[in-house]
C-alpha cells in the first residue's frame, strides 16, 4: 500500500501544539521503513493516523491530508495493522487463540481458515503457548508478542510497528524481527516501524526517515546513506546511532561493601505456592547498580517485585540490613506502604499500573503528600524532577495520554521523588532516544553516587554494559526434577 | 475545580453541549467504556446484593417500603452511562450491561428478572434523557434520571415481587423508590462522573473535558 | 466466579449459554404468574433433582447460593408481615397485620425467590462470558460491536483479581496503602474503574486498529452451537416449568397474582 501525506498534522484535544506538523512523505507499495524521532516527536501519532485509529472532531483536529492507496485512513481501516506502543493495553480477550482471531474475524476471513493463520501466527513470533492459555497470565514480552501475532495473521497491505520489541529479550527481539520481515516479504506489505534502537531493523530496511520534534521531516533516505551524511543533526535530535553508546558511567569506587538487602535461598512467586523461580542468592549494596536480567517470563519482574517488598517471598529470607530498615523489622513485606516510599521505590514495568493521578504535576506530588512534606519542598523536588527529565511542558497533561517514553520518564520520577535509598527500575530505559537515555542515566547514576542502590530489570544490553556494576542473570528453571537439575540452573551472579 | 493549562476549550464549562453531526453516532470507544462502567457497577450490583438482606431487613421490619430507597443503589448504572457517553441508548445500555454481569455472577434475583428489571430501570433513565433531547446534562437533569430509574424500578418490582402488597406499601414503597433513586443514582452518579474527570479518566469524553478544560 | 474464569470445566460448560438461559425463562414465567407454595416448591424439588443429576449438585450446595437462602426468607418476612391482609388476624401491631393470609403470600414468596433464583444462579456459574458473547451474537444475532465492546470490558475489569493485585502493590509502592481497609478497598475500587476506564480508551483504539467496527461482515472463529443439547436443556426447563404449575393446578393452589 502506498503513503501520501501533504502538510498533514495532527493536534491532540487539550493540547495547545500539533503533535505532529507540517509533514510532506511519499512511501511506495513494498516499501519498508525505519521512523526514527525523539521521544515526544509523534511517531506514534502518525503510525495511529496511518491506521486511522486517531478519531473524529472529538479527539482532535486534523492539518492537512494524508492519504493511504488514495483513501482516508480511516475508510480502509483493518487493510493496515497496527501494533501499539503498550502491550498490556490491546489485548482483547481472555484466551491466547481468542485473541490473535479477533483481527481476522473482524477482516472477514473464514473460520476454517482462521485457526491455521492463528497458529502460524503464533509460531512466527515465537509464543509455544496452548491456544487456550490466559492471556493474563502472560508476562510482558509475552504479550507483546500476542499482539505481533495478532497483527501478523491479519496479512495487513501496510504493517505499522510501534516499538515492538521494547519489552523482549535480545534472542526475542532477533527472532519478532526475521518474523516481521519474512511476513513483508511474502506477502509485498509495506512496513512502517518504529524503534529507538536502529540497529536492530538496519538489516531489513530500505529507507530510514527521521521526524523532527519540531514538525515536518528531519533526513529522508536509504539507511547508509542518511546515517552516514547526517549522523551529527541526528545525533543531536536524539537519533541512536547504530554501535553509539550516549553516555558511560564512571566507574565506581571500589570501597567497603554497604548491603542494603540479602536474598538467601530466596523463592520468588506471584500467586501463593507457585514459585516461578527458587534458590536465589542475591545482594544489594548501597551506590551500586544491580542489573536483573534473563528472557521473556523467566520470573525477573517477580524477583524485582519481591525485592521491592510488595511481593511475599515463597521462600528462602529477604533481609533488608540496618542501613535500610532504619529500625523497622528485617522484612521488607512487613512494612507499612509509607515506611516504604523512603526506603524503597518501585517502577512497575508497566507505567499504568502506578498512576493515580489527573496530572503530571499531581502524579509526581503523590508520594511527597504521603510523606506529608511540606509545600515549598514538595513544588522544588517535583519541579527538579519536571526540568529533569524534561517533562516540564507537560505538567498539566493527563498521565495517560503522554507518549510511551515520557510515561516511562514519568514513573521513574515518581519513584525518585520521595529519595528512597533503594530504587527497583522494571525496565527503566525502554521506548528512550539517545537524549533521554543519557538524562535518565546521569540521573540514575547520579543517585548511585549519592549512595542509593539500584536494582534494575532491563532487557537493554547498553544499559548494563554502560550503567550497571553488576549483573544477575536469571535461567529458565525446571521445577519439576527438582534438586539436582536446579542447582545447576541456578541464577549466578557475576561480581 | 480542576484547571490545566490547556487553552482549547471544547466548549463553554456549562451542561449542554454542541450539536455536531455525528453527535448521536456511537464511536467503539464509546462502546468500550459504557461497557467497562456497565460491568464495574455490575460487581457492585452483585456485591450490594450479597449484603443486601442485612441491610433491609431491620428497615423492612420498622419502616416496611422504606428499603425501595437503598435499592435505589441498582438503579445507578443507568444515569451514569447517560452522564458520560451522553448518546442515545447509554442508560439503557449500561443498566443492561450491568444486570446481566450481576446475574453472570449469581443474584438471588434470578437471571431473566435480574436482566428484566435492568432493562426497565434503564429504560427510566433513558426516558428522562431523551425528554431533554439528549442536550442537558446538568445535575437537576441527573436527579430527574435518577428519580425516573427509581420510579421504574418500583412499578416493575410492586408488580413481580411484591403482587399481593397492601397499598399503602406500594406508595411507600414507590415515593422512597422516586427519593432514593433521584439522590443515589441521580445524585452519587452525579458525582462520581466529576470525580472521574477530575481523575483524568473522561478526557476523551464530552462530560471529561467539560469540567477539566481550563 | 464466572465473570473472569475461562471455560469453567464443569457439566454443561459445553452447552451454548443462550440455551441456558432461555431454560430459565418458562419457569420465571409460571413462578412470576402465580404466587403459592405449591408450584414453587415443586420448582425447587425439581431443581435439585436435575441439578444433582447432571452433577451440578456440588455448586447447588456451595457458598455461591448462599445469598440466596438468606435473601428468600427475608422478602418473605417482609410479606407476612406487610402482605395485603386477608383471613383471621394472628397478631397486629401497629402497620403490621399478621394475617393467614399474609403467612400464606409470606411463605410462597420465599418458595418463589428459591425456585427463580437457584437455576440462575448454578447455571450462570457454568457460563464463560466468551462463550455467552458467542452466543448472543452468532445464536441471537444481537449487534456484534456491542456484544464485543462488553465482552473486552468484561476483561478489563473482570481480569481483575490479578489487576487488583498489581493495582494493590503499586498503590503500596506510591505510598497510600496505609488506611483502614475499607477506605484502601473504597480507593483502590475507584483507582481500578480510573484504570479501566483509561484503558477502556486505549482499548478501543487497538481494537480498531484491528478492524473492528470498520463495517465488514463479521465472521466468528468460535461456533456457537445450537443443536440437540440445547434442545434437551430447554425441554427440561420446560418441563420443570409444566409440571410445577400442573400440580399446583390440580391441587387448586394456582393462584394468578392480579386477580
Ligand atoms: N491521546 C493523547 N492526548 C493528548 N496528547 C497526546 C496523546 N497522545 C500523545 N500525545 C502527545 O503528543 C506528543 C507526541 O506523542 P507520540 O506518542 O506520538 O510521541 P512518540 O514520538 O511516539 O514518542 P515516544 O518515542 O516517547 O513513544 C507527546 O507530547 C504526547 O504527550
Ligand atoms: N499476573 C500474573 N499472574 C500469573 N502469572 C503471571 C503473571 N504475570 C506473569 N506471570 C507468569 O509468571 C512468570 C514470570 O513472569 P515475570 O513477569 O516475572 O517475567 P519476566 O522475567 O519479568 O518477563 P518479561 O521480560 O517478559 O517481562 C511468567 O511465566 C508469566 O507467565
Ligand atoms: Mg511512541
Ligand atoms: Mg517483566
Amino acid at each position: 500500500m502506498s503513503i501520501r501525506a501533504r502538510g498533514w498534522g495532527w493536534r491532540h484535544g487539550g493540547r495547545r501544539h500539533p503533535a505532529v506538523r507540517d509533514l510532506d512523505l511519499e512511501i511506495a507499495p513494498g516499501e519498508r521503513v525505519l521512523l526514527l524521532g525523539a521521544s515526544g516527536a509523534g511517531k506514534s501519532t502518525l503510525l495511529h493516523g496511518l491506521a486511522g485509529v486517531l478519531g473524529g472532531d472529538d479527539d482532535g483536529e486534523t492539518l492537512g491530508e494524508l492519504l493511504i492507496d488514495g483513501r482516508r485512513p480511516a475508510d480502509a481501516r483493518g487493510r493496515a495493522g497496527l501494533v501499539l506502543q503498550d502491550p498490556d493495553a490491546q489485548v482483547v480477550m481472555a484466551r491466547v487463540g481468542d485473541d490473535v482471531a479477533f483481527g481476522l474475524e473482524n477482516l472477514g476471513v473464514a473460520r476454517d481458515e482462521i485457526w491455521p493463520r492463528v497458529r502460524a501466527a503464533l509460531d512466527s513470533v515465537g509464543l509455544a503457548l496452548p491456544l487456550e492459555h490466559a492471556t493474563t497470565e502472560l508476562s510482558g514480552g509475552q504479550r507483546q508478542r500476542l499482539a505481533l501475532a495478532g497483527v501478523l495473521a491479519m496479512r495487513p497491505g501496510l504493517i505499522l510497528l510501534d516499538e515492538p520489541t521494547a519489552n523482549l529479550d535480545p534472542d526475542g527481539v532477533r527472532e519478532v524481527r526475521d518474523a516481521v520481515a519474512s511476513v513483508a516479504a511474502a506477502t509485498g506489505a509495506t512496513l512502517v516501524v518504529v524503534e529507538h534502537r536502529v540497529s536492530t531493523w538496519l538489516p531489513v530496511v530500505d529507507r530510514v526517515i527521521v521526524l523532527g520534534a519540531a514538525g515536518g521531516v528531519l533526513a529522508d533516505g536509504p539507511p547508509a546513506r542518511v546515517l552516514a551524511e547526517r549522523a551529527d543533526d541526528l545525533r543531536a535530535a536524539g537519533v541512536w546511532l547504530p554501535d553509539e553508546v550516549p553516555w558511560r558511567a564512571p566507574a565506581t569506587s571500589v570501597g567497603p561493601r554497604h548491603p542494603l538487602l540479602e536474598a538467601s535461598q530466596l523463592d520468588v512467586g506471584r500467586i501463593a505456592g507457585v514459585a516461578v523461580q527458587r534458590g536465589i542468592d542475591l545482594q544489594v549494596d548501597a551506590g551500586r547498580v544491580l542489573a536483573l536480567v534473563g528472557p521473556n517470563g523467566v520470573g525477573k519482574s517477580t524477583l524485582a517485585l519481591t525485592l521491592a517488598g510488595l511481593l511475599p517471598p515463597q521462600g528462602g529470607r529477604l533481609a533488608a540490613s540496618d542501613l535500610l530498615a532504619q529500625g523497622l523489622r528485617t522484612e521488607p513485606i512487613r512494612w507499612r506502604s509509607r515506611d516504604l516510599l523512603t526506603r524503597i521505590g518501585t517502577v512497575f514495568q508497566s507505567p499504568e499500573h502506578q498512576f493515580v493521578a489527573g496530572s503530571v504535576r499531581a502524579e509526581l506530588e503523590v508520594g511527597p503528600r504521603a510523606l506529608k512534606l511540606g509545600e515549598g519542598e514538595r513544588r522544588a523536588r517535583v519541579d527538579e524532577l519536571l526540568e529533569a527529565l524534561r517533562l516540564g511542558q507537560l505538567a498539566g497533561a493527563n498521565p495517560f495520554t503522554l507518549s510511551g517514553g515520557e510515561k516511562r520518564r514519568l514513573s521513574v520520577a515518581t519513584a525518585i521523588a520521595t529519595r528512597p535509598r533503594l530504587l527497583v527500575l522494571d525496565e527503566p530505559t525502554f521506548g528512550q532516544d539517545a537524549t533521554t537515555w543519557r538524562e535518565l542515566a546521569k540521573l540514575l547514576v547520579g543517585l548511585r553516587d549519592e549512595g542509593v542502590a539500584l536494582v534494575a530489570v532491563t532487557h537493554d544490553e547498553v544499559f548494563v554494559d554502560a550503567i550497571a556494576d553488576e549483573r544477575f542473570e536469571l535461567h529458565p528453571q525446571a521445577f519439576e526434577v527438582s534438586s539436582i537439575a536446579t542447582s545447576g540452573a541456578r541464577g549466578s551472579a557475576r561480581r | 475545580m480542576h484547571t490545566s493549562t490547556s487553552p482549547t476549550a471544547t466548549s463553554a464549562a456549562s451542561g449542554t453541549s454542541s450539536t455536531s453531526s455525528h453527535r448521536f453516532r456511537w464511536r467503539v470507544v464509546d462502546i468500550v467504556v459504557a461497557s467497562v462502567i456497565g460491568v464495574a457497577v455490575g460487581v457492585v450490583f452483585w456485591a450490594w446484593g450479597v449484603v443486601w438482606g442485612p441491610i433491609s431487613a431491620p428497615i423492612e421490619a420498622l419502616l416496611p417500603g422504606l428499603q425501595a430507597a437503598p435499592a435505589a443503589v441498582w438503579v445507578i448504572a443507568g444515569v451514569l452511562g447517560g452522564l458520560v457517553i451522553r448518546k442515545p441508548g447509554a442508560a439503557l445500555y449500561t443498566e443492561l450491561v450491568a444486570a446481566v454481569v450481576s446475574a453472570l455472577i449469581g443474584s438471588q434475583w434470578g437471571g431473566l428478572l435480574t436482566i428484566e428489571a435492568g432493562l426497565v430501570q434503564g429504560l427510566g433513565a433513558e426516558l428522562v434523557f431523551a425528554i431533554f433531547l439528549y442536550r442537558n446534562w446538568r445535575f437537576p437533569v441527573a436527579l430527574l434520571a435518577g428519580a425516573g430509574a427509581g420510579l421504574a424500578m418500583a412499578i416493575n418490582d410492586l408488580v413481580l415481587w411484591y403482587a399481593g402488597a397492601a397499598p399503602l406499601f406500594a406508595t411507600v414503597y414507590t415515593i422512597s423508590a422516586v427519593i432514593g433513586g433521584a439522590l443515589i443514582a441521580g445524585g452519587l452518579a452525579w458525582l462520581a462522573v466529576r470525580g472521574l474527570a477530575r481523575a483524568g479518566a473522561l478526557d476523551r469524553f464530552a462530560a471529561g473535558r467539560e469540567l477539566r478544560t481550563v | 466466579m464466572s465473570i473472569a474464569s475461562i471455560r469453567p470445566g464443569l457439566p454443561l460448560a459445553r452447552v451454548n449459554p443462550v440455551a441456558k438461559v432461555a431454560a430459565t425463562v418458562p419457569l420465571s414465567i409460571v413462578l412470576i404468574l402465580t404466587l403459592d407454595v405449591v408450584s414453587a416448591s415443586v420448582a425447587i424439588l425439581c431443581e435439585i433433582l436435575v441439578f444433582t443429576l447432571v452433577g451440578l449438585g456440588g455448586l447447588l450446595w456451595s457458598p455461591r447460593t448462599l445469598p440466596i437462602w438468606i435473601a428468600a426468607p427475608l422478602t418473605g418476612v417482609s410479606m407476612v408481615l406487610y402482605g395485603a391482609p386477608s383471613g383471621a388476624v394472628l397478631w397486629e401491631f401497629g402497620l403490621i397485620h399478621v394475617t393467614e393470609g399474609s403467612v400464606q403470600i409470606g411463605l410462597a414468596t420465599t418458595a418463589r425467590v428459591i425456585a427463580i433464583a437457584l437455576p440462575a444462579v448454578v447455571l450462570f456459574l457454568t457460563i464463560d462470558p466468551t462463550d455467552l458473547a458467542d452466543g448472543l451474537a452468532q445464536t441471537l444475532r444481537l449487534p456484534a460491536r456491542f456484544v464485543l465492546g462488553a465482552l473486552a470490558a468484561l476483561r478489563l475489569v473482570g481480569s481483575s483479581i490479578d489487576d487488583w493485585r498489581t493495582l494493590h502493590l503499586a498503590r503500596r509502592a506510591r505510598g497510600i496503602a496505609d488506611r483502614g481497609v475499607v477506605r484502601r478497598s473504597l480507593g483502590q475500587a475507584f483507582a481500578m474503574l480510573v484504570l479501566s476506564i483509561r484503558r477502556g480508551g486505549t482499548l478501543a483504539t487497538a481494537m480498531e486498529a484491528r478492524g473492528f467496527g470498520a463495517g465488514t461482515e463479521r465472521t466468528w472463529a468460535r461456533v456457537a452451537h445450537f443443536g440437540r443439547v440445547e434442545w434437551v436443556v430447554i425441554a427440561v426447563g420446560c418441563l420443570v416449568a409444566v409440571v410445577s404449575a400442573t400440580v399446583a393446578v390440580t391441587t387448586g393452589s394456582w393462584n394468578v397474582v392480579w386477580s
